[in-house]
């Protein structure tokens, strides 16, 4: 199996491009050229077991394409994920590769499209269990079915009734009892506190976090919201128009982040403490992703960008927060550190 | 399906009500037809031609035993009209039936798989809808009636007319089923499906068919109007049903050959039949159709 | 505080007569705005800020009704003026900004011709006049190039700059009050702190009271001058935003700010308030929060709390009641 410390799934040159061009005969007629989006343009990282790694930014940055293109609901343009080392392109056969995806398992974002209004409670539940066989005696799967209610802090009873009986955040925690009745080792959690309230969201995030302690899971966490990420990461990855630009442990990204992006994002987090510290609103907004920007992508909006960072396209490299980052005003240290948010 | 807000719906309007209760009256007289009728016009031995062109009982020279009264084989208007109902419902209903199962399936598989598949089904159902319904079927009436032999043709006549209006009425279906997978399959509980692992058959058959059943109710309904009156056309243009087990449509082009020599019961109260089990049909159709759309509610 | 306030809302009651009974989506709240103040109206999905926003500007969907108390707009009831009349106080002395600014905006016409048609609606000027105007409310709310931007169409625009352009839109005609109801949620964090402070802007400038309905905390800390926490269709609280941020009263307020997560913070757990929000057929008699909170006693579960005043805050919880040796 997998060696001490290599990592458990790792991710390399992936990208996804879309074609959102017109019908053939359209472009035909109007005379446009096909449009391509990149919505994932070629992105590397590594998850090790047991930790949770969130990839944030803001939206159309791709950061929901990769947690698809990982379960296996998009095909990847290009790159590889790797599962324990092995290639999950590479499988041959479809049995090869349910036996890889029952390990898998997702969070979705709306908790009233995720479940399907039709079924009762216990089957949305059992139906990981069903679908891959677990197991096939009724009594059996209801007991399971029992018991992982009971862990997301439903009650059995609440298996007879319907998903619109119950409220965004209970319906979360079917969601999430739905996952684990595969016993999955690695959750991908897309957005899965965004629709739902404060009080609720800090439910749903202790739950997931009492659940990772208990049965050892490995999350991948997608988010825009910094503090939920502060909150529930161990190492975070910053993205911007498909590419990461950032990728450090949590806190040494918050106290000490270094691409322009990461902390015009941090300082645009609304201050809850009112310390009365000044914020500058960056300007200007996320470039239409059908047509990047050459060079480093946030180049129009970064104070700091010069010729370089108009035509060159920057890599990451290693950086002073012990992460990496893609910006060439900090490799070439044009960057004034920047002390942050967290205190010590 | 009946949820308690389109239950409610339906008892404060009364309109519906009184289709409901014709549409229902029809389809148990129809059911029910050979214990309920006053007699059995197909039935040689007790017809008496003597009893022949009696008018209906409440004019002068009415029998209070024929209340509609009777034809040129002295067979009782009554009877037949709910004899014929039975048979265009039966054309109506089973045709519905056929179009509803060609499309659902055509229409899941092409929006759920999408790419060629999709692309190939669509454009047959355009070009389909580009004929009249009508048309669609009476061409394939007459390519039936030339490619089988006559005795054969006269037993599968039934059949063939089922078939006709099915084939004219699946595009419907398949659009429609076809708009609304697209919008379900994007749904996170159908990509949660799929991050589980289920076979794209059984995600279509359990997770998204029960799904998109509403807007094909309203089709179906509409659709049986619109098909007990192609059966009713057909018929009156001679092509459909056999005469031996005639349908409203044939009543009334049988009737229609004495609406000038003054016989003129035997054609407008199988006539008069039609229009309302058609009229009922549709306006329950209407209703279902806004009830069950959130967007009126 | 001395001014008169512009909008004064009292013991408004709205409600839903639905088959199954009569359902109180806001119960009896009480509250004003003075000149040039942020009030925020924060709470949680079903609280009843939405439909007290949609009272004040009239807009309550049928069958939903206004079932007691008064809205006063700068001293004039607004809360029975007829159909005609209130279309006219809206957009002339109430500018609203919704939370989707695509479906604020009418896709089929220029943004120019959708603000000088509300210009010269509601003002009497000339239309080259109110083509002036506009131009200058697009330049005041950040639009680069206003006066070739004036002749695009929504789609045309960005969805931070679309917000910009409904705001210009709620200031056409000078309103005395605003209402903003979520109007950053649809927006990226670094979008959602430009467009805060833009509103925050504006309003000092323009002297107008702006009633801020939203579920972010964050949003109203930045942008509330007072802030009022609702609850099951109630005022838990209400007060000046630093000493309910900073220092919440009430047993709720201090749960809801307790859960949320913040940056620095490094608690394994955030502190959460067991169980959800009462549906509105089903809140408890006596405090609606009484089932939820950890400091209830026997009164809480029998007597509904009234707002008590707390320091600068207004407090309905019977922690601060005289009678039961609160912290007054």
């Amino acid at each position: 199996m997998s060696t001490p410390g290599a990592p458990y799934i790792e991710v390399r040159g992936l990208a996804r491009h879309f074609d959102v061009s017109k019908p053939l005969l359209n472009r035909v007629i109007e005379g446009q050229p096909r449009l391509i989006l990149k919505a994932v343009d070629g992105i590397d990282f590594a998850i090790r077991k047991g930790e949770t790694l969130s990839l944030v930014g803001e939206s159309g940055c791709g950061k929901s394409t990769v947690a698809r293109l990982i379960v296996g609901l998009y095909k990847p343009t290009r790159g590889q994920i790797l599962f324990e080392g092995t290639d999950m392109g590479s499988l041959a056969t479809r049995a090869e590769e349910r036996a890889l995806r029952k390990r898998f398992q997702m969070i979705f974002q709306d908790p009233y499209a995720s479940l399907n209004p039709r079924w009762r409670v216990a089957d949305i539940v059992a139906e990981p269990i069903r679908a891959h066989r677990l197991s096939s005696d009724p009594t059996e799967i209801r007991r399971r079915v029992d018991e992982l209610l009971r862990q997301v802090g439903l009650s059995p009873a609440d298996g007879e009734k319907f998903p619109h009986e119950f409220s965004g955040g209970q319906r979360q925690r079917i969601s999430i009892a739905r996952a684990l009745s595969s016993n999955p080792e690695f959750l991908v959690c897309d957005e899965p506190t965004s629709a739902l309230d404060v009080s609720v969201q800090a439910q749903i995030l202790n739950l997931m976090k009492d659940l990772q302690r208990e049965l050892g899971l490995t999350y991948l966490f997608i988010s825009h919201n910094l503090a939920v990420v502060f909150h529930i990461s161990d190492r975070v990855g910053v993205m911007y128009l498909g590419r990461l630009v950032e990728l450090a442990d949590a806190r040494a990204l918050f106290e000490n982040p270094q691409h322009p992006y990461t902390r015009m994002l941090l300082d645009a987090i609304p201050d809850l403490d009112m310390t009365g510290r000044a914020r500058t609103p960056v300007a200007g907004e996320v470039p239409n992703p059908l047509d990047p920007p050459k060079g480093c992508a946030f180049n129009p909006r970064c104070p700091f960008a010069n010729d370089r960072c108009r035509t060159e396209r920057p890599e990451l490299r290693p950086v002073a927060n012990g992460g990496v980052a893609a910006c060439h005003a900090v490799e070439e240290g044009r960057l004034a550190a920047a002390p942050r948010l967290a205190p010590a | 399906m009946l949820d308690s807000d389109v239950f409610h719906s339906f008892r404060r309007n009364p309109v519906v009500v009184v289709s409901a209760v014709v549409t229902a009256v029809f389809v148990l007289a129809a059911l029910l037809a050979p214990w309920i009728t006053p007699y059995h016009p197909y039935d040689l031995a007790s017809l008496d031609l003597n009893d022949a062109f009696t008018p209906p009982a409440w004019t002068e020279d009415g029998s209070r035993r024929f209340l509609l009264g009777t034809d040129d084989q002295g067979r009782d208007v009554l009877s037949t009209i709910v004899f014929g109902a039975r048979v265009s419902l039966l054309v109506g209903f089973c045709a519905v039936l056929f179009a509803m199962t060609v499309g659902i399936t055509l229409g899941l598989v092409s929006g759920y798989v999408g790419g060629a598949v999709e692309s190939v089904i669509m454009r047959v159902a355009d070009v389909q809808l580009t004929f009249p319904g009508i048309l669609i079927a009476l061409l394939i009436d007459g390519l039936a009636r030339t490619a089988l032999p006559r005795d054969l043709h006269s037993e599968i006549a039934l059949y063939v007319v089922i078939f006709a209006i099915g084939i004219a009425n699946w595009p419907q279906f398949a659009r429609t089923v076809r708009g609304s997978t697209l919008v379900e399959k994007s749904k996170e509980y159908v990509q949660a499906a799929r991050v589980i692992g289920l076979h794209p058959g059984l995600i279509m058959l359990r997770h998204v068919l029960p799904n998109v059943m509403g807007p094909v109710l309203v089709i179906a309904t509409l659709s049986l109007g619109f098909a007990i009156l192609a059966e009713a056309t057909l018929s009156f243009l001679g092509v459909g049903v056999p005469p031996t087990r005639p349908s409203l449509g044939t009543l009334i082009r049988v009737g229609n050959d004495f609406l000038f020599s003054g016989e003129w019961w035997m054609t407008i109260f199988p006539g008069a039949a039609l229009i309302v089990l058609v009229l009922a049909v549709n306006l329950l159709g209407d209703w279902l159709r806004d009830a069950l759309n959130p967007k009126l509610r | 505080m001395a001014e008169a306030p512009i909008l004064e809302v009292k013991n408004l009651r709205v409600e839903f007569p639905t088959r199954r009974g009569t359902l109180v989506a806001v119960d009896d709240i009480s509250f004003s705005i003075a000149p040039g103040e942020v009030l925020g109206v924060v709470g949680e999905s079903g609280a009843g800020k939405s439909m007290t926003g949609a009272a004040v500007i009239g807009l309550i969907e049928p069958p939903g009704r206004i079932a007691g108390g008064s809205i006063s707009l700068a001293g004039r009831r607004i809360d029975d003026l007829p159909y005609e009349e209130m279309r006219k106080v809206r957009g002339r002395e109430i500018g609203a900004i919704f939370q989707d600014p695509l479906t604020s905006l009418n896709p089929l016409y220029t943004i120019g011709r959708q603000i000088t048609e509300t210009i010269l609606t509601h003002l009497p000027v000339s239309p080259a006049e109110a083509q002036q105007r506009a131009i200058g409310l697009l330049r005041e709310v950040g639009i680069p190039a206003a006066e070739k931007r004036i002749d695009h169409y929504p789609h045309q625009f960005s969805g931070g700059m679309r917000q910009r352009v409904v705001i210009a839109l709620a200031l056409a005609a000078n309103p005395k009050l605003i209402i903003a109801d979520e109007p950053t949620t649809a927006l990226d964090v670094s979008i959602q702190a430009q467009i805060i402070a833009l509103i925050k802007k504006l309003c000092c400038e323009h002297g107008a009271a702006v009633m801020l309905v939203t579920h972010d905390m964050g949003v109203i800390a930045e942008t509330a001058d007072r802030v009022a926490v609702m609850y099951a269709g109630r005022i838990a609280e209400i007060g000046p935003v630093r000493d309910v941020i900073k220092a919440a009263r009430h047993p709720y307020t201090d749960g809801l700010m307790a859960s949320i997560p913040k940056v620095g913070r490094t608690d394994a757990r955030l502190a959460q308030i067991d169980g959800a929000m009462p549906r509105l057929n089903a809140i408890p008699r006596g405090c609606a929060f009484n089932p939820r909170c950890t400091k209830a006693f026997d009164r809480c579960r029998a007597e509904r709390p009234e707002p008590m005043r707390v320091g600068n805050s207004d407090v309905a919880c019977w922690l601060y009641d005289a009678g039961q040796g609160g912290t007054r």
